[in-house]
């Protein structure tokens, strides 16, 4: 008998090592998510897994889970903390969905779709961010870039490249990529690498593919992404990574 | 290069010294370097990169041969630091943050760099330079063109004041160097960790874990190495106690740190030591040699066999982050000073993921004292929860600024009395994300139970406009914030945006509930403390000095985020146009 | 008894493309129950030029320039509630994607040094409204009360936020209506 914490008054079974989003996800709750990726070392940066803990706010895919834990996720408060930081990220970048391949496919529209955000709220940023059109098969338009760091950790996770990185701090902070041009031709990146296929926004996109899906029939067309983020998680009891 | 790269063993954990030490050779850290640095270090060169432009100090590109940092303190700025850049400016015909086109100077500014008793304080070349006037400057311009060395500048320029205005059990220390130790090694580790138990001493950095937990924390640690941390990235604006520590007691900051390394089993330990007081890094390292010559560190220290301990000294490059521990960690491994996911925290997973105690410089020196003491003399100073003494920085608006030293639990009113304050409306205390204490406050206390401080101490008279001291705070959390999280990296720019806005002009209630929004996303998701407290200095400020804000509001609910006009500018300038048509008003 | 005032309701398409015009058109059939319960002032519908005292405002279309900035002030005066309607209203959408480039160099290219300009020259007559140098969502001008998303946003998400606003109920889309696309 494994120990279990609870999560909005449902008890959730654990195992040692696990956090109590992997937990989560593990026995079918849901936690809203954008940064954590079910196949990487979570990071806790976009914060929109915040949830309350014992009465204080914390990120739930980096919090260890304990037994005895209570844990409250599904509450206004936190859905509207929830839309505020993702409100944040439509401002902080250029995201113009309808001139997007990814829309329909992307993760940060659908958790507005969910969260109903209905618009940016603050200020545009409006940042100048050139796109890389450099590689013959490969584009990154950076401009739709939310710094979640996926792509990072499954290039040098997975592939071993690490074909990309971090630069600058604060408001400039942005994605580089591993080459002393600075463009994506001189890296080693290739498009059959885990990093092409992680990207949960339009930033690192094949090239010649473009609206390849027809409306309505794009993944968050289909049902909403809380209804669907439990397929990605393990599925194995013991919830451990899948390959 | 080679040569550098070799004096650091090829070890990338030293990237951000090898990175420094590039910088002060070449001006700046030039691409192809990097490119032959990552092949020598067998780290990509991203990696490099992303290290070297996380921290202001570093450049990836010329930045001029002589690079000009004014800081940009609120107490830099009563003093007039913003006219006398100006000033430099106009003489050298240059923009901020512009690189003059003979790549002669770069002008620009940089967070506090702990001179505030003796300001305007500026950098140059990373040297610190006090004391700035109209003078001064002028002097400094002419210097620059004749492209004098900066080695050949008057020395008064670089003279640097302790200015201690009251001691006690720290700054009064007349102990000679290895006293304690000595006296230490007959109690051993465990009554070492015991004693600064008892003692009841907690650390000076602000947040107050008390000290003995931590050492037997690490000391009971599982790890094949055990490490020590002198936090010295003394960052807090308006703090600079650190700083006239080492130059008055840096014997006694290694000999608390040597103190725990016997407590806990370290054979190595660091001092990172803040980029902003790079000119104290050839004296210390010469205290260090004076102590491995006097067999106070090296092997078998004082003839104990197996007590073997080293500091090694780490310079920091222009990033507050950093005195969070964890970040701080990060940045000793060579990597982008961003705080780490805790637990675990450093006491078992520190520095190379090995158990790691991290204590600020002058907690090593009480530590010290408590020790030389006893548990039971050191716990009678002070408060029964906030044990012994408190170095206080203060600044601002009063006659005698410096270093204070008083037992905890003195009063934000006497300490006032002390250095000729007059006319007082508020006091900041601990920095920009401490509190802001107004006049009704004065007779708090300093002391974890009240009034917990790491020691800023800025002083604002009745002249002052404390909305600029809070917009001043708040452009340094939005400069200072790594970018690793959401509500920080977004939130702080937003927030700095907002107050601009109220500041030119163009503010409404509407702007300070947007405020009060932020407030609340930042203190519930941020990822570590600054970005919990960046909104500290708006909320304080609004609290006692509302109308300071409301005199800048608009009567309107709404006003435009932007300058509607001046958004027409470029389009009257290209069209020639100037009609009642090319114009707009806010409202209509 | 006497029946229900109507609410009057006024729109216009700023920096936008009358898509968001074509979809309220979308709502077909249910226009004649919507208009049991509105009538429109100013509005492309109605080609009244101005608009009088209003319940609703609907305006699509970003701020690109002097005239949008007038006619944005104008329905905020004159409308109790103003909704943002498309992505261009709600942020910017295409036309913002001008944002990145400098003003002065976009005229210069498009009337100076394009090639097949004859007589080029950037035009100046005070009846042309100024562009602004960046383009901007509505809510960065004035209080926008609420939001409908969508490029265009479809005739039933329309439909759906409308009849809740008019029925006194705080507009909810819920999956399928809600799109950024």
């Amino acid at each position: 008998m494994s120990d279990s914490f609870q999560l909005d008054g449902a008890p959730i079974c654990f195992e040692p090592g696990q956090t109590v989003m992997q937990a989560a996800l593990a026995a079918d709750h849901y936690i809203p998510h954008l940064c954590y990726h079910p196949e990487f070392t979570p990071h806790g940066s976009c914060k929109l897994c915040t949830v309350k803990v014992n009465g204080r706010t914390t990120a739930s895919c980096t919090l260890p889970a304990e037994a005895g834990l209570v844990v409250e996720s599904e509450i206004e408060e936190l859905n509207a903390l929830r839309r505020t930081l993702v409100q944040m990220l439509f401002a902080e970048g250029n995201h113009f969905c309808p001139s997007c391949e990814k829309s329909g496919n992307c993760v940060l529209q659908a958790l507005g779709y969910d969260l109903e955000v209905q618009a940016t709220g603050f200020r545009q940023l409006f940042p100048d961010r050139p796109i890389d059109a450099s590689h013959p098969d490969i584009l990154l338009d950076f401009n739709r870039c939310i710094l979640c760091e996926i792509c990072v950790h499954a290039s040098s996770e997975v592939d071993g490249k690490n074909v990309f990185a971090f630069a600058g701090r604060g408001i400039t902070k942005h994605l580089i990529v591993n080459s002393e041009s600075g463009l994506l031709r001189d890296t080693d990146i290739a498009l059959a690498d885990k990093a092409m296929q992680v990207c949960p926004v339009g930033v690192i996109l094949p090239k010649r593919v473009g609206f390849s899906m027809p409306i309505g029939e794009r993944r968050y067309d289909r049902s909403p992404i809380s209804a669907q983020a439990l397929e990605d998680a393990p599925r194995t009891p013991s919830g451990a990574h899948h390959e | 290069m080679d040569q550098l790269i070799l004096r650091h063993a090829s070890d990338a954990s030293r990237l951000l010294q090898i990175l420094r030490e590039m910088q002060e050779h070449f001006g700046h850290i030039p691409p192809h370097s990097i490119s032959r640095l990552a092949a020598k270090l067998s780290i990509p060169r991203a990696r490099i990169e992303s290290t070297a432009s996380f921290y202001s100090f570093l450049h990836l590109k010329p930045h001029g041969e002589y690079r000009v940092l004014f800081s940009d303190n609120i107490t830099d700025r009563m003093s007039g630091s913003q006219s006398l850049m100006e000033l430099m400016c106009q003489q050298l015909w240059l923009q901020p943050g512009k690189v003059s086109e003979d790549g002669l100077v770069s002008i620009g500014t940089t967070s506090c760099t702990g001179m505030c008793d003796q300001g305007p304080a500026m950098l140059v070349n990373n040297r610190a330079v006090t004391r700035l006037n109209h003078q001064r400057v002028q002097e400094i311009v002419q210097l620059i063109r004749n492209r004098t060395p900066l080695n050949d500048w008057p020395e008064d320029f670089f003279r640097v004041e302790d200015n201690i205005r009251r001691g006690g059990l720290l700054l009064d220390n007349a102990l000679p160097p290895g006293t304690v130790l000595r006296a230490a090694l007959e109690l051993g580790g465990q009554r070492i960790v015991e004693t600064v138990k008892a003692s009841g001493l907690r650390g000076r950095g602000g947040a107050g874990f008390p000290t003995g937990l931590k050492w037997e924390a690490c000391r009971n640690a599982q790890g094949t190495d055990h490490y020590v941390v002198c936090n010295a990235d003394e960052g807090e604006p308006g703090t600079f106690k650190d700083r006239v520590l080492f130059s008055r007691q840096a014997d006694m900051v290694f000999e608390g740190m040597t103190l725990c390394a016997l407590a806990t089993g370290a054979k190595k330990g660091f001092l990172y030591l803040r980029g902003e007081y790079r000119y104290l890094l050839e004296p210390l390292q010469t205290v260090l040699q004076r102590r491995r010559e006097n067999n106070l560190l090296g092997a078998n220290i004082l003839g104990k066999s197996g007590f073997d301990f080293d500091i090694d000294i780490h310079l920091g490059a222009g990033a507050y982050i950093c005195g969070e521990e964890s970040a701080l960690i990060e940045s000793l491994e060579g990597k982008r000073g961003v705080p780490r996911n805790r637990p675990p925290f450093p006491v078992t997973h520190g520095y190379l993921q090995q158990p790691t105690v991290v204590d600020n410089v002058e907690t090593f020196c009480l530590a010290v004292m408590a020790v030389h003491m006893g548990a039971e003399k050191f716990s009678a100073i002070g408060t029964a929860k906030s044990t012994g003494s408190k170095l206080i920085s203060v600044s601002g608006d009063c006659q005698r600024p410096g270093i204070y030293e008083y037992p905890f639990g003195v009063s934000v009113r006497e300490i006032l009395k002390d250095c000729g304050a007059v006319n007082t409306a508020a006091v900041q205390v601990s920095g920009p994300s401490g509190a802001c204490v107004g006049e009704s406050e004065f007779d708090r206390k300093l002391g974890f139970e009240d009034l917990p401080t790491a020691g800023a101490f800025m002083v604002f008279d009745e002249s002052r406009d404390m909305f600029e001291v809070a917009r001043n705070y708040v452009h340094f959390f939005a400069h200072e914030s790594c970018g690793f999280c959401t509500p920080c990296r977004v939130g702080t720019s937003i927030l700095k945006q907002t107050m601009d806005k109220i500041a030119a002009g163009h503010g409404t209630r509407h702007d300070l509930a947007e405020i009060e929004n932020l407030d609340h996303v930042l203190q519930s998701s941020s990822h570590c403390g600054l970005g919990r407290t960046a909104c500290n200095p708006v909320l304080h400020t609004l609290k006692h000095f509302r109308p300071a804000y409301e005199s800048k509001l608009k009567s309107l609910d709404f006003e435009p985020a932007f300058d509607l006009d001046g958004s027409l500018a470029r389009a009257r300038q290209m069209t020639g146009r100037d009609d009642a048509g090319a114009h707009l008003k806010e409202n209509e | 008894m006497s029946e229900k005032r109507k609410l009057k309701v006024a729109t216009t398409s700023l920096a936008g493309c009358f898509g968001c015009h074509m979809s309220i058109l979308d709502i077909d059939e249910r226009l004649f129950a919507l208009l049991e319960l509105i009538e429109f002032d100013r509005s492309p519908l109605t080609d009244i030029k101005h608009c009088g005292p209003c319940d609703i405002g609907i305006i699509e279309g970003g701020i690109c320039n002097a005239e949008n900035v007038h006619v944005l002030h104008e329905f905020r005066k004159n409308c109790k509630i103003l909704i943002a309607i498309g992505a261009c209203a709600i942020n910017g959408g295409l036309p913002a994607q001008r944002n990145h480039l400098d003003l002065g160099s976009c005229l210069t290219e498009v009337y100076l040094t394009e090639p097949g300009l004859a007589h080029g020259h950037i035009p100046n007559d005070p009846e042309l409204p100024l562009p602004l140098d960046k383009v901007h969502p509505l809510h960065e001008v004035v209080k926008i009360d609420y939001f409908i998303p969508g490029c265009p946003p479809s005739g039933d998400a329309i439909w759906k936020f409308l009849t809740d606003l008019i029925a006194g109920k705080t507009p909810e889309l819920g999956h399928g209506l809600i799109k950024y696309d």
